[in-house]
């Protein structure tokens, strides 16, 4: 119990009297709206009391920071002891332009690094590809060979920052790319730290940058776990991801439960393909949210997910380990919550998805530029994003005590029953096999596709608002720099790759791919033969093109 | 006899996986009683082209977030013109800057909806610029 039977008792009677109150007033003035809800349609009360969590059981469900069930944080000194880490999600053109700023980020007080790549390298396609006509460096910076990779790193002292990268299903080539320049420039495999994003579940249902079917995709990714546990332990191998179900369109409630449900198929993989102990790899899993503009449902969100990772390590896979039971997350605020008109407003509703984010715990986090909706971000842009986290952490005073909000009547009560609905749909999937089952049925997709209809048919009827958009909409707007990706980063792109493919050794090139090939037909791990295959100065689309010809190719159904 | 139903391509060309609005438009075209066809994600402009002749559509609506639709909408268009489907209205939504406007339209492209765009504006748009052919 939570609360002395004797408190339940008080509150009931005083609820009650102001329920009567309540009754009278809005008989002669009537509430703005019958209904109030989350964006995500949760319905949220007028008010909440004891009586909402009185069958919270203190121990059991809240506790203390850095302990079972970690609701309250995995660090047992909170952001006193590390503030989280500014991660500015980055790149663009050519490597040597996303180098540029990322030194600009690093000097600016950014503590870690995160990648975003164009689609074409995002999609296994070198930048000379029929398929990348056009898309060179647009969305990212274009990655086709080891080389690519040295000048991205350059000057980046790879055993001090940690790099992410946002990369599917080449992640094996890219992560090879990584640890191959760790090699070249002296750094030992076990002092290099990061992320690649490797989760392809969510690719087939949100964000959709596809490769090969779903089996062999979760196959690729239990070898990069095996690998990461073995020779490099500082490596987060997987970042199991939100936020791409949530721009796509999810409630809050489904993307906390896919992604915990898509970290249940990742585990039981690793566990019967490699046969490791869950407290071998768990540790090293990171997660990955979204946090929209509905402030609390947000943080109940984050502080939901911690809790329910800490029950499935503990009773589904039975971890020992205390650290089996963290789930550490990046956090990146709402790409679709911001609007093209008036996009100065964005500013602020990325100070206050930031600040959510915060206070439902992150490790790290991005925020968005003004400008993201509508091109990269300019450098003005960056700026003022990474400032509004620097300004959050180092003068608004929310992180100098740890989870503030535990205890609220209604942060508790709205964590948990968000953390009940989504038990719902994990217990779901479960009875149909499992998430890829669920994906090839369809499930996941659908669902997200009824949400994401759902909130545009609200916006269409002003059930929601978006500020500027169906209220408060000007005619004038102002106009902002945008950055443009000249086309003739396609060209330069091009060059280069040619240049490397002239040098390379042929020969040598034709044997990496040929080992890769019979690794993938004896269902080997591919690690040693990737890393040996960039080495050589293969290119990434040369890779995947074994892995879509050994593995077969996965094509969109294109759900709606 | 009655009249047929105006017959749309929701289509996503190039390797962009954006693909929340184009669904969504999908599924209100469907609403709209529109009969649809989407493709899916990653279609080449041969792709869509061809898949349009051959699903005899009266509209082809492109999809793309990624700022390859300077090359793409395009090349759509010209595929279809050169397969004599000059009668196939081709439309484009996305993240699509002012200046592109223009290119687009003179590459045959009939309108273009950005971010924020009422739903309800594209569906009138249709049925006001659309027939369906006998």
């Amino acid at each position: 119990m939570y609360f002395t039977k004797e408190l339940i008792d008080q509150s009931r009677e005083l609820t009650k009297k102001w329920e009567d109150e309540v009754r009278k007033i809005v008989g002669t003035a009537p509430d703005q709206k019958t209904r109030r809800s989350t964006i995500s349609d949760f319905e949220i009360k007028r008010l909440y009391t004891p009586e909402d969590i009185q069958d919270n059981d203190f121990v059991r469900d809240i506790g203390a920071p850095g302990d079972f069930p970690f609701l309250r944080g995995n660090h047992i000194t909170g952001y006193r002891g590390k503030c989280w880490t500014f991660r500015m999600f980055s790149g663009m053109g050519t490597a040597k332009d996303t180098n540029r700023r990322w030194h600009l980020l690093l000097k600016e007080g950014q503590t870690g690094l995160s990648t975003a790549f164009d689609f074409p390298t995002l999609m296994g396609y070198d930048s000379d590809s029929s398929k990348a006509r056009g898309e060179c460096g647009k969305c990212g910076v274009a990655i086709d060979t080891l080389e690519d990779l040295l000048t991205l790193m350059e000057g980046i002292s790879m055993d001090k920052v940690t790099t992410s990268m946002t990369i599917n299903p080449p992640a094996t080539v890219v992560w090879a790319m990584y640890c191959a320049v760790a090699e070249l420039k002296g750094v030992p495999l076990s002092k290099i730290g990061g992320t690649i994003q490797n989760d392809m579940l969510k690719e087939f249902m949100a964000q959709k940058t596809l490769m090969c079917p779903p089996e062999p995709s979760v196959k690729l990714i239990s070898d990069t776990v095996e690998f990461g546990t073995k020779y490099v332990p500082r490596w987060n191998t997987i970042s199991i991801s939100g936020y791409h179900i949530r721009e796509a369109g999810s409630t809050a409630v489904q993307e906390l439960a896919f992604t915990l449900r898509n970290g249940i198929e990742y585990v039981e993989d690793v566990i019967q393909r490699k046969g490791l102990n869950v407290d071998d790899f768990a540790h090293r899993l990171s997660f990955f949210f979204n946090s929209h503009i509905d402030f609390f449902e947000e943080i109940c969100k984050m502080r939901a997910a911690r809790r329910m990772w800490a029950k499935i390590m503990r009773d589904r896979f039975k971890a020992k380990n205390p650290r089996s039971c963290w789930m550490r997350f990046h956090t990146q605020t709402a790409g679709c919550s911001l609007t093209a008109q008036q996009p100065y407003n964005n500013v602020v509703r990325t100070a206050v998805e930031a600040l959510a984010a915060v206070l439902g715990g992150t490790q790290s986090l991005h925020t968005n530029s003004l400008d993201e909706v509508l091109c990269l971000p300019s450098e003005q842009a960056v700026e003022v994003a990474l400032r509004t986290q620097q300004i959050i952490a180092e003068e608004t005073g929310v992180a100098n005590t740890i989870d503030p909000l535990g205890g609220s009547y209604f942060i508790e009560a709205l964590t948990n029953e968000m953390e009940e609905a989504a038990w719902e749909y994990i217990h779901k999937i479960d009875d149909m096999g499992g998430m890829v089952a669920a994906i090839e049925e369809g499930f996941p997709q659908m669902e997200i596709a009824d949400a994401a209809y759902t909130f545009q048919k609200q916006i269409e009827m002003d059930e929601k608002v978006m500020v500027g958009v169906n209220k408060y909409a000007t005619t004038e707007e102002p106009t902002i720099p945008r950055v443009e990706i000249d086309d003739s980063v396609e060209k330069e792109q091009i060059k280069r790759l040619n240049s490397v493919r002239r040098r390379r050794d042929h020969r040598a090139v034709r044997r990496c791919l040929d080992d890769l090939k019979n690794a993938c037909k004896r269902g080997d791990n591919v690690m040693p033969f990737c890393i040996e295959a960039v080495k050589n100065l293969t290119t990434v689309q040369e890779i995947c093109d074994v892995y879509r010809e050994v593995y077969g190719e996965y094509r969109d159904p294109g759900y709606y | 006899m009655t009249q047929r139903k105006i017959r749309v391509m929701v289509a996503k060309p190039g390797l962009d996986g954006h693909d929340r609005g184009a669904k969504i438009l999908a599924r209100c075209f469907r609403e709209a009683g529109f009969e649809v066809i989407y493709t899916g994600c990653h279609q080449s402009p041969e792709q869509i082209a061809t898949a349009a002749i051959q699903e005899d559509v009266d509209m082809v609506g492109l999809s793309c977030l990624s700022g390859a639709h300077r090359y793409l909408f395009p090349k759509v268009a010209e595929l279809l013109k050169e397969q004599g489907a000059n009668d196939v209205i081709v439309i484009g939504g996305g993240i699509i800057p002012d200046e592109d406007f223009k290119m687009l339209y003179n590459a045959g492209l009939k309108a273009i909806f950005t971010p924020g765009t009422p739903l309800t504006e594209i569906v009138e748009w249709v049925k006001n610029h659309v027939a369906p052919r006998s």
